[in-house]
């Protein structure tokens, strides 16, 4: 039986305001909060509402026949908890249903998979634990941002316990091998891979609206006809898109909406059934593994990351960008970890693509890719400045790393000594009548205090254990330094 | 196909940017095997490259009939017209022309240049072009920028062929908005006359199309290109100082090109870095004002203006700069960008420049804003891949754009041009 998986991304960045050279160590502020009120205010009513309230129809008009998946990125809930709560509202509904399943993804929708592997994990769980906290339900399967994929990517994703990981089913890594089949990583052959069917999915994506194309206008029972005429043994069919293609994409005048209401009763005419893509990696098994060397993505005809780091600006952003995540992930600046978070959406270095795309491509702000650069490096800037104000500059992540642990196991040490000091203290009063014991004891105690003194960290055992974590480091850091 | 064109300037004697423009472009279109160009000059020195088209000196045109001696004729045209030339020139003088003020020859004495006096040179030449027009054979007639316009007009009416002319700026662009009044009639009257108008940007034709009231239909986009650079600039070796940037400006030091914005954009990055410097090449009547107004922002120390150059000396004001920044007011075309681009310079240029049309590895900034153009400044002098990407980027793009495409599009023009007046 044939199966059609539906996965839909949400994801909105927080644009990024007109920041000069001149605010660099002035004004730490880097976003366009009327920017971001706007578009995300104008996608929530023109698409998200209509488009999830359609879809709770379908699951329970249906009879929960109908099953669907999402991913949202960490910036866009965020967003969505401001601006629309009701979409958030109308998330939780649809996870009650039980039909709807939640993908993990990177927190930022940045590119840290390419670049920081640990900074990329973290990203990924703390965006797991938020989907739990919210939706109630653990994710199994995840997705990069733009569903960005390499054996490598693999690797980690199998590492964080995942069971399978949605991609692209791009040409020049499947050749002659359908999309239509669960396949499974070359290198962990535990994790599953679901493929996108590129065809499929800019059907609806894409050209749906668009009266120059040979199929327009597309109906439903002529969609899951071809669907249907697929050869018998292709069951997987994965669609895979923006969530905002229906309604921005595809404004609803074009009937979007109508089109997507009629699928589940063809599909169950034509016994086609809907799956989420948990349920399709425990059910099935892979016909073979894939082998992905370098990385693709769902993104431009080249299906690479070429649109993010095709040229030597985007490198040097990235590079830049990424100097810094190893500091970021040890700091404990709320505020310097969020603006990470928001700085790092793949969207940003879109827009300084030199590519000629045949689709238009919206620069946003920015008229160019120089001055997207520009104002970019400028953040970034003042950013790693910030950054660095934490961390003494001339120390390498290693040194201070290792540091960190040190300081770590010191407070747990001290913690142990205290607790040590506790007991002898308890033994002591049983003695207490005998002085000379006493007297004994209480050099122990201070011969234990001298020890702990040779250490450098030690002048904080007497300080008072509420002393933030951070202080502690920032001072054996300043110590590490006049030395 | 014949073709007679009016000039004013052409190297190596330039004042500008038209000499180079009529260069180009007649070159571009010599190329073509059929092309027989006659140009005419108001006053060729004998320097001038010949080696694709003739040149008619209209200081060596006679107006009136003399009769001087043989020896002595050839010995005053020297190289640049010969005798018998003037002799056939002399058979087609059309009316009587004893009250002007003539030399030994029967000849108007032109400058060449922009004197106090232009009104009465453009006068003058215009009747020099009846003599020419009537001697000469040739299809079509080609008006290189205002000063020519009259003598153009003359030519279509002796001969009536059709007249092409050539905008390379409107009075519009050189007086942001306060026309002259004169100029303007001259101009308007040239464009009412003209059976094809070819603007040097989008910009320009629009302004043509708007501000002269001209039929869309006639007005064409021509974009200007330029020749790749002679060996022997291309051998300069760039002179740079380690750890510091320099920022160029160069042009005229006038109202058109916009130098306060560039002196205001230099005092808020001076403010911010410590190893940029500013330079702004050139002469004009604006440059007391802008030495002022340095001293006054108090960035005279880093802010450096040395004067007027030309020929090799502006390639190496160039090969020595990190930065090329033409932030012009209103700017019809503007070569100087693709040249410094040619040198491999980042280039960053007003949103109002015609050449911003045809430019795409530039940065491109409104002129009045400064914090733009000093944002862009900062950023291709602090970030080494943006540099790197305008330099190469930008170096490949300006060579893609030739004189030999202009001249081929011109002659399509020609074409059509020729068979609409049939």
């Amino acid at each position: 039986m044939k199966t059609i998986c539906l996965y839909f991304e949400i994801h909105q960045i927080i644009h990024l305001r007109r920041y000069r050279f001149f605010d660099i160590g002035t004004d730490h502020y880097y976003y366009d909060d009327y920017e971001n009120e706007r578009t995300i205010t104008d996608i929530v009513n023109r698409s998200y509402i209509p488009a999830l309230t359609a879809m709770l129809d379908m699951i329970n008009n249906s009879n929960k026949y109908f099953k669907v998946a999402f991913s949202i990125s960490g910036v866009a809930m965020e967003q969505l908890e401001v601006y629309a709560p009701q979409v958030i509202e109308l998330l939780q509904k649809l996870a009650e249903t039980g039909c709807v399943e939640f993908l993990a993804e990177p927190y930022s929708h940045g590119l840290s998979s390419l670049a920081n592997g640990e900074y990329f994990k973290e990203e990924v769980l703390r965006m797991s634990k938020k989907i739990e906290e919210v939706f109630g339900q653990k994710p199994r399967v995840m997705r990069n941002s733009s569903l960005i994929y390499s054996n490598e990517i693999g690797n980690m994703a199998a590492e964080m316990g995942f069971d399978g990981i949605v991609t692209e089913g791009a040409k020049h890594i499947l050749g002659w091998k359908s999309p239509h089949y669960l396949y499974k990583s070359i290198e962990n052959p535990n994790l599953k891979v679901l493929l996108r069917d590129y065809k499929l999915s800019d059907d609806i994506g894409l050209r749906f609206n668009d009266s120059s194309w040979s199929e327009y206008p597309l109906f439903a029972d002529t969609y899951i006809n071809w669907i249907d005429e697929l050869p018998k043994e292709e069951q997987v069919i994965c669609i895979f898109m923006e969530l905002c293609a229906l309604g921005i994409y595809q404004p609803l005048s074009s009937n979007i909406l109508e089109f997507f209401k009629a699928l589940p009763e063809l599909a169950r005419s034509k016994s086609i059934s809907f799956s989420t893509p948990t349920e399709i990696c425990t059910k099935l098994k892979p016909v073979d593994s894939i082998d992905v060397p370098y990385p693709m993505s769902w993104v431009d005809e080249e299906r690479d990351i070429s649109c993010w780091l095709g040229n030597q600006m985007q490198r040097e952003a990235f590079n830049k960008l990424y100097s810094v995540a190893d500091r970021v992930r040890m700091c404990s600046d709320k505020m310097i970890k969020c603006d990470y978070d928001y700085l790092q959406a793949s969207n940003n270095f879109r827009f300084m693509t030199t590519k000629r795309t045949s689709v238009g491509l919206n620069r946003g702000i920015y008229d160019s890719p120089y001055d997207a650069f520009t104002n970019y490096m400028n953040i970034i800037g003042d950013f790693i400045n910030r950054v660095n104000r934490l961390f003494p500059v001339d120390m390498d992540n290693e040194e201070l790393n290792s540091l960190i642990t040190t300081i770590h196991n010191q407070s747990d040490e001290l913690e142990l000594k205290d607790k040590e000091i506790e007991k002898l203290r308890a033994r002591l009063k049983k003695y207490e009548p005998d002085s000379s014991v006493v007297e004994k004891a209480e050099k122990a105690v201070t011969a234990v205090k001298k020890t702990a003194a040779k250490k450098p960290a030690t002048k904080k055992a007497a300080a008072p254990k509420k002393a933030t974590a951070d202080k502690k480091k920032t001072e054996t850091a300043k110590k590490a330094e006049t030395k | 196909m014949k073709v007679l064109m009016f000039g004013w300037e052409f190297p190596p004697h330039i004042l500008g940017g038209l000499g180079t423009a009529s260069y180009g472009l007649t070159k571009g279109l010599a190329q073509q095997s059929d092309m027989d160009i006659t140009f005419c000059l108001p006053k060729p020195w004998g320097d001038e490259d010949q080696s694709f088209m003739k040149i008619i000196a209209m200081d060596k045109v006679p107006v009136v009939w003399r009769e001087p001696d043989h020896n002595y004729l050839c010995e005053r045209l020297g190289n640049i017209m010969s005798a018998d030339t003037y002799y056939d020139l002399r058979n087609h003088i059309y009316a009587d022309f004893n009250y002007m003020q003539t030399n030994d020859l029967g000849c108007i004495e032109f400058s060449g240049r922009y004197p106090d006096n232009l009104q009465e040179e453009i006068n003058n030449y215009s009747i020099v072009a009846g003599v020419v027009a009537r001697q000469q054979q040739f299809d079509i007639i080609h008006a290189h920028d205002w000063l020519t316009y009259p003598a153009g007009i003359h030519a279509k009416q002796v001969s009536g062929k059709p007249l092409c002319i050539h905008v390379h700026a409107t009075d519009f662009d050189r007086s942001r908005g306060n026309v002259n009044p004169t100029v303007y009639a001259i101009e308007r009257n040239g464009m009412d006359h003209a059976d094809c108008i070819m603007c040097v940007s989008e910009l320009t034709r629009q302004t043509v199309i708007t501000k002269y009231g001209q039929d869309p239909k006639k007005c064409f986009t021509m974009h200007n290109a330029v020749y790749p650079l002679p060996q022997e600039i291309q051998d300069i070796v760039p002179q740079k100082k380690e750890g510091e940037k320099v920022v160029t400006f160069l042009g005229r030091i006038t109202m058109q090109k916009g130098p306060e914005y560039f002196v205001e954009a230099a005092t808020m990055v001076i403010n911010r870095s410590r190893n940029i410097r500013f330079c702004m090449a050139g002469s004009g009547d604006m440059m007391n004002a802008m030495i002022d107004l340095v001293a006054k922002r108090g960035i005279a120390d880093r802010f450096h203006f040395p004067g007027f150059m030309k020929g090799k000396q502006v390639y190496e004001c160039l090969k020595a700069s990190d930065v090329y920044i033409m932030p012009s007011v209103s700017e019809p075309f503007g070569i100087s960008p693709l040249e410094a681009m040619q040198c491999g310079v980042p280039t960053i240029i007003s949103k109002q420049s015609g050449c911003a049309e045809i430019l795409d590895k530039c940065i491109k900034t409104d002129y009045w804003d400064i914090h733009a153009m000093a944002d862009a400044i900062n950023s291709i002098c602090t970030n080494n891949s943006l540099y790197e990407y305008l330099k190469e980027e930008g170096k490949k793009e300006v060579d893609e754009i030739t004189w030999e495409k202009v001249g081929l599009r011109i002659r399509k023009l020609y074409d059509e041009t020729i068979e609409k007046c049939k």
